[in-house]
């Protein structure tokens, strides 16, 4: 028994036939809050308000986004989400779930994650987007805060897009670890990684470019109409400063 | 199985054309990373628990007999970086021939026939095996043996290191290199009962982000 907190959220976007995007399903739970904030064009925003730290050990939060066809939603945290150690024992999950249907748009850019010293985070993000759906996300993972050693955690990414898997990675890092995490192949010192997914419908016919941009972070087009920015930084700041610009870029 | 056919699959002499290929070691050696043997061994560390586990993996899985166009598409969608598609591709098509010609098989004819550019290389290398004869263990062993080194070699060519200390890393290496293959062997298992999405993903930044650099270089010493 985990005795950690159970949470889940879930935000549904719909096509309001005005040329805007109502949300039916709005719904925090616990630690997890939403608030809807002020949009742009038919875009509706969201914010991921914590309303306390955490994910603490034992906890489980997940959150559920659906954007319907031609919906437009954009969603947000109001800060970084610090995975801590908690009374509980063992690890915490933050699962997250979300589809795109075609014609649909989701722009999904939370705030940093930290892994602090002595916390055990498992991330899990899986994204279905419909063959004619739009997709922007941006995951950002920061090991320790500052000067601390990281804790345990690990994050997967599972993309599909029209049924197909065109992105399934895994990186795991921390005490406990695989080897090798911090060394020459995987992370070499970096303290904040981060990916950046784009999905465009356009990409099927005319795909991104492949493109390095500095030493840590380059442009891939996925085999499928996506491309992934795969970054490393030395810091938070750093790294945001990569995917941004690998975002204009991409146009 | 036959234990002399892993000797002949798993040969450095094996003309399946592994050696023009650095497994991400030449990118490493050129931005400082990898300076000497113990650099070398974490290298290796990390690459065999994740790009090795995956391709070990793969090559189990295909052993059982899972779809090896199933297994291509999961090789895919773990290897974002298109320089190492490409890389994993060539060398599949290199090994097709060789292993063709070595134990021929309608297997093999029909994999090659599917896929004329080649598939991912730790496909073959699995359904090799089984055409061999060779279990899912022997294959996984291979594959993740292969996964450290190629870098190991690469690095004595790269940086004049010794090959006896080379050759250390990998012996040190060798007891990971046994729970890698059982963890891909189970992995494997499950792809059997519950389809490719068991497969792992571990992930290694730097080899991607290395292996998009390297492909950039005007000159280069190694394919990948």
């Amino acid at each position: 028994m985990s005795g950690g907190v159970q949470a889940t959220a879930r935000i549904l976007a719909r096509d309001d036939g005005r040329g805007g995007t109502s949300l039916p399903v709005l719904e925090g739970d616990g630690p997890l809050a939403l608030r809807r904030t002020r949009g742009r064009g038919a875009e509706a925003r969201v914010m991921l308000v914590g309303a306390m730290s955490g994910p603490l050990g034992g906890d489980h939060f997940t959150v559920e986004a659906a954007v319907e066809e031609g919906a437009r939603l954009h969603v947000g945290s109001a800060a970084a989400t610090i995975a801590l150690p908690g009374q509980a024992k063992g690890e915490a999950r933050y699962d997250v779930r979300l589809t795109v249907a075609d014609g649909g748009e989701l722009r999904w850019l939370p705030e940093q994650l930290i892994s602090a010293n002595g916390s055990e985070l498992y991330v899990s993000t899986h994204v279905d987007v419909g063959a004619y759906g739009r997709l922007v996300l941006r995951e950002e993972q920061v090991l320790g805060r500052v000067a601390e050693e990281p804790g345990r955690l690990s994050s997967r990414l599972v993309l599909r897009v029209g049924g197909r898997t065109v992105l399934d990675q895994e990186l795991a890092c921390g005490p406990g670890a695989p080897g090798g995490w911090d060394g020459p192949a995987v992370l070499a010192g970096h303290r904040a990684v981060g990916q950046l997914v784009v999905v465009r419908p356009e990409f099927a016919a005319d795909p991104a470019a492949s493109r390095v941009l500095g030493d840590g972070a380059v442009v891939m087009p996925l085999a499928g109409p996506a491309a992934l920015v795969s970054a490393v930084a030395p810091d938070a700041l750093r790294l945001r400063k990569l995917l941004d610009d690998a975002l204009t870029s991409l146009g | 199985m036959s234990r002399a056919a892993l000797l002949v699959l798993a040969d450095g002499r094996f003309p399946a054309g592994g050696h023009a290929h650095s497994g991400g070691a030449e990118a490493a050696v050129k931005a400082g990373r990898i300076t000497g043997a113990s650099s070398l061994e974490e290298f290796c560390r990390g690459r065999l628990h994740t790009a090795g586990l995956v391709s070990a993996s793969l090559a189990a899985a295909a052993v059982l007999g899972v779809n090896p166009m199933e297994l291509d598409a999961a090789a895919d969608a773990r290897t974002p970086s298109p320089a190492l598609r490409v890389a994993a591709r060539k060398l599949g098509r290199q090994l097709m021939r060789a292993a063709r010609a070595t134990w021929p098989s309608v297997e093999l004819d029909a994999l090659a026939r599917e896929f004329p550019k080649g598939a991912h290389q730790p496909v073959v290398l699995g359904v090799t095996a089984r055409v061999a004869g060779l279990d899912a263990v022997d294959a996984a062993h291979c594959a993740a043996y292969e996964s450290v080194s190629g870098p190991a070699s690469a690095t004595v060519r790269l940086l004049s290191l010794d090959p006896f200390d080379a050759t250390a890393v990998l012996a040190r290496l060798a007891p990971e290199l046994d729970r890698v293959a059982d963890q891909a062997v189970e992995a494997a298992g499950r792809v059997v009962d519950h389809g490719v999405d068991a497969l792992p993903s571990a992930s290694a930044p730097l080899l991607e982000i290395g292996a998009e650099l390297h492909a950039a270089w005007p000159v280069r010493l190694f394919a990948s």
